[in-house]
């Protein structure tokens, strides 16, 4: 039994630890937004929160989790209110819309810890989730919105 | 049945569709009123057979429907809690059409946007493409296909509202006027909505002319409305196929032979049926399934299974042998595609001739949701759900699979996490082999690929080489352009051989080059097409992917041999082509063409017209010494017609050149002893968001029809990029991807 909280609610799984977080999120527990892409961290679209920090949970194991805080993009907010969701609107970012899950989730560690994060930064931490429909630019537009849509409702 | 019988049933099945959609197509006047399945009375005409058999099932969420619901055709259920469902008979995989096909229908029916809902179409003649006779999406043909069907459809609809609003009130219907989803009589001041006239409307004769909007008087479409599925791929809500769970559902994953061709020998399970939740571990006509009550399950058993394979005829196959024999094999004509004047005799009279050769490798697709699907076989049924491209022709694969009747198989289409032509497979590959393992599972089940099974899985764009002569008077100016292309047909040995081979020409091999748009004086374009092992398939602008690349380079080549400026030879020999000419100039104009640039950056410049569309573009890059290259900006103008949504076009610019750059400068399936020597994205990899550039789309206004935008996009960025490459450093590549290697500078080199 590995027990953690996902989403702000506690959950336990009688699951081999050493089975990948992704698995246990999406087949255990019926959470579908977060992606399976590739199996080796290498295009995030598996990223979720792990005590506040971005990871892929595709070669994250279970065991790794136990009493800790999890979070998945079904986490962010409970009603679109996040402002990557709004800026994501706003901009029309997703196409297919696969890979967004994790592009948002590595988004949101990017923005906790650095509100107003240059060209660079953006670069930096969005690195390393793949994006094959292209929304790149949008990507990049949509967090420096996010970062004054923040600001904004700061001040 | 054997193949030849399969190959009639299905050609036959496929031609029925086809006629049967072009006959309802001519048979919109003889609409009747009957009951329907929803609770509602309902009119039939474009009536899939699922509303007459009661055989519609909903999204789980969907509100169910109360009271009387108005269908007045296939693609429209308006409910009286104002709901207006559009059902979508084109897959969303990215492009946006669960956006612009609402937009189009809701330009006549003038519904209150906010209360639109999409749903995918299940699998009937009655959402047969318009063109090409079989429910399916691709070609970059959504827009061409609905754009008039649907806004059809929608004033289809609105005709019987405002009829029954006018009956009740008791006024002339050319008296009343609509919009935001409301029928209003200006001289009485008397509303209703769309949603309590419902039950009257439904009782309602249709209309046997439907005329249409003035585009003048258009509202929406041309404009950049928002897209409807945002909001649920920003919160993990959306359904892709991989997210669907069912009720005792199982996990399956297959292993598949290393040689395509292979099969299986023996097995050796015994390990992997160690793994806890395995359930069955058998052979499959793919290959050997291995089915869990987990994912994890069934990979970890999967990587324990120890299968022994016979290789069968393409064990030696080598993609380094297969560049030498092609550009061997195109030293001569192959079958002549298009001629014009006498090349040969202005090749031998010219002042100057030059000639080049190119390659570009295999490519997967890709797709960021590796291919699934979930299949629920019961003796007297069969039901799927995955993320398809190719519903008729799936169902019937699934059909003959599964034993069945094509009516007791019904597919649920989910959203596409991506597709770009994978999800159309010629031979329903991902299809049959998940009702194949449905067979074995004994229960629902849901098929997985991974990574690596997606990579190595086949299905490629083809390999291709393609040789070049120009001759070139003594003024440099072409005077014969001759191309000859070897690579692999799509259509070969697929059920649409019949249709899509002429004269021993793929017309997908040909695209691009036999159609080019240049004025050339002389002209040949012929076609070796070898058989290979490979399975290669449609592929983001399918025979454009190669022939934009070289057609645009040698174009440059030929330029530069003939002492001409590469942008001024264009606009001579595009004189008659004034869309394409008009795009030239815009880019040469917003892409700085002939400013000053700072040392080791170059500007390259490609035009291609694909899919009906116009697409120029500048690209401005550096190379380093160590030849690295970077790619600062993209300079992109675009002639689709009239345009539907201008947002959700410059989204598909955007995309369609950040893919191009993919495979310009990164991607190449190879082969050596029949093996796929790639395996994820370490060694496939992708371009990622600090490699991006700066990406300028400019939509040229046009009264002309719409035309397509998925694809048309691709094929110049990477002439445009190889042509930049060539401003830069002076070196001509003829190879995709871009090597490093071959742009090192030549100080670097000799150290």
């Amino acid at each position: 039994m590995t027990s953690f909280s996902l989403n702000g609610k506690p959950v336990t799984v009688d699951e081999d630890p050493s089975t990948p977080l992704l698995w246990i999120i999406r087949d255990s527990l019926g959470l579908t937004g977060t992606k399976f892409g590739c199996g080796m961290a290498l295009c995030g679209a598996c990223t979720v929160h792990l005590e506040g920090k971005a990871i892929r949970s595709c070669v994250a194991p279970l065991s790794r989790v136990e009493g800790k805080n999890v979070t998945s993009i079904e986490g962010l907010s409970p009603d679109l209110s996040h402002p990557l969701q709004r800026a994501w609107i706003e901009i029309d970012v997703p196409q297919c819309g696969y890979c967004q899950s994790g592009q948002i989730m590595s988004a949101a560690v990017l923005l906790k810890e650095n509100p107003k994060p240059t060209d660079n930064d953006i670069d930096e931490a969005m690195g390393g989730n793949i994006c094959r429909c292209g929304t790149y630019p949008r990507i990049r537009r949509a967090i420096h919105r996010a970062a004054e849509m923040a600001a904004e409702k700061g001040r | 049945m054997n193949n030849t019988q399969e190959k009639l049933r299905l050609d036959s099945l496929l031609q029925q569709a086809a006629s049967e959609a072009a006959s309802r197509f001519g048979r919109r006047t003889f609409l009747r009123t009957t009951a329907g399945a929803t609770g509602g009375l309902c009119i039939a005409g474009f009536v899939p057979e699922f509303l007459s058999k009661s055989a519609i099932s909903k999204p789980a969420d969907a509100a169910p429907a109360t009271g009387d619901v108005f269908a007045p055709n296939a693609f429209l259920r308006i409910s009286p809690d104002e709901t207006v469902t559009v059902i979508s008979n084109h897959s969303e995989m990215g492009q946006g059409v669960y956006t612009s096909i609402p937009m189009v229908v809701n330009e006549e029916l003038e519904a209150d946007w906010s209360k639109i809902k999409v749903e995918a179409a299940p699998v009937d003649p009655a959402y047969n493409h318009t063109i090409y006779g079989v429910q399916m999406t691709g070609g970059s043909s959504s827009t061409p296909s609905e754009w008039e069907r649907l806004r059809k459809m929608g004033a289809m609809a609105r005709i019987l509202l405002v009829q029954a609003a006018a009956q009740k009130w008791n006024v002339d219907p050319a008296t009343c006027h609509v919009g935001k989803g409301v029928v209003m009589h200006a001289g009485s001041g008397q509303k209703a909505s769309y949603g309590s006239l419902t039950a009257a409307a439904a009782q309602l004769k249709p209309p046997t002319e439907i005329p249409l909007k003035d585009p003048k008087d258009f509202k929406v479409i041309g404009t950049p409305v928002r897209r409807l599925d945002t909001a649920s791929k920003t919160n993990g809500t959306a359904q892709f196929g991989l997210d669907v769970k069912l009720p005792s559902m199982l996990y399956a994953v297959v292993a598949r032979p290393p040689v395509f061709g292979g099969t299986v020998k023996s097995i050796d399970s015994a390990e992997a049926l160690k793994i806890p939740g395995v359930r069955a571990i058998e052979k499959i006509p793919s290959g050997v399934a291995v089915v869990a009550d987990r994912f994890w399950a069934a990979k970890q058993a999967r990587d324990k299974l120890r299968v022994s394979w016979d290789d069968g005829a393409n064990a030696n196959l080598s993609t380094s042998q297969m560049l030498s024999d092609f550009s061997k094999t195109s030293a001569s004509p192959g079958t002549v595609a298009k001629k014009t004047g006498d090349p040969q005799a202005a090749l031998s009279k010219a002042a100057k001739t030059i000639t080049a050769e190119y390659d570009v490798p295999y490519l997967a697709h890709a797709m960021m949701e590796p291919l699934n699907c979930v299949v629920d076989l019961r003796s007297d049924s069969c039901e799927l759900w995955t993320g398809t491209q190719f519903q008729t022709v799936d169902r019937l694969r699934a059909a003959q699979t599964a034993g069945l009747q094509p009516e007791k198989v019904k597919i649920n289409t989910t959203l596409l996490g991506g597709g770009f032509g994978r999800r159309a497979n010629p031979a329903s590959d991902f299809i049959i082999e998940a009702v194949n393992v449905a067979k074995i599972a004994k229960a629902p089940v849901k098929v997985v690929w991974t990574r690596e099974d997606d990579l190595a899985g086949g299905w490629y764009r083809p390999m291709w080489h393609d040789r070049f002569a120009a001759g070139l008077d003594a003024e440099g100016n072409p005077v014969a352009w001759t191309h000859t292309i070897v690579g692999q047909s799509i259509m070969a040995g697929t059920l649409f051989e019949a249709y899509g081979i002429k004269d021993g020409i793929d017309s997908a091999s040909v695209e691009g080059a036999a159609d080019i748009l240049y004025g050339f004086p002389s002209l040949q374009v012929d076609l070796h097409s070898p058989k290979i092992g490979v399975p290669v398939q449609w592929w983001r602008s399918v025979g454009h992917s190669h022939t934009g690349f070289s057609t645009e380079s040698f174009f440059d080549e030929m330029a530069h041999a003939g002492g001409k400026d590469p942008y001024q030879l264009r606009r001579k020999l595009l004189a008659k082509q004034p869309r394409m000419l008009a795009l030239l100039d815009l880019v040469a104009q917003k892409g700085n063409w002939g400013k000053p640039l700072p040392a080791g950056h170059g500007r390259g410049l490609a035009t291609h017209f694909s899919f009906d569309t116009y697409v120029a573009q500048v690209i401005e890059a550096s190379v380093a010494k160590d030849g690295a290259v970077r790619v600062h900006r993209v300079v992109c103008a675009v002639d689709c017609g009239r345009v539907i949504n201008p947002d959700i076009v410059r989204a598909q610019m955007e995309g369609g050149i950040i893919f191009g750059l993919t495979a310009a400068l990164k991607t190449e399936i190879t082969l050596e002893n029949g093996r796929v020597q790639q395996h994820n994205f370490y060694d496939y990899p992708m371009m990622r968001i600090y490699e991006t550039p700066e990406i300028e789309v400019h939509i040229v206004p046009s009264q002309e029809k719409p035309t397509g935008v998925g694809e048309p996009s691709v094929p110049p960025v990477a002439p445009a990029l190889t042509n930049a490459i060539f401003a830069a450093t002076g070196k001509r590549v003829r190879r995709l991807p871009i090597r490093t290697s071959d742009l090192v500078a030549s100080s670097e080199v000799k150290s």
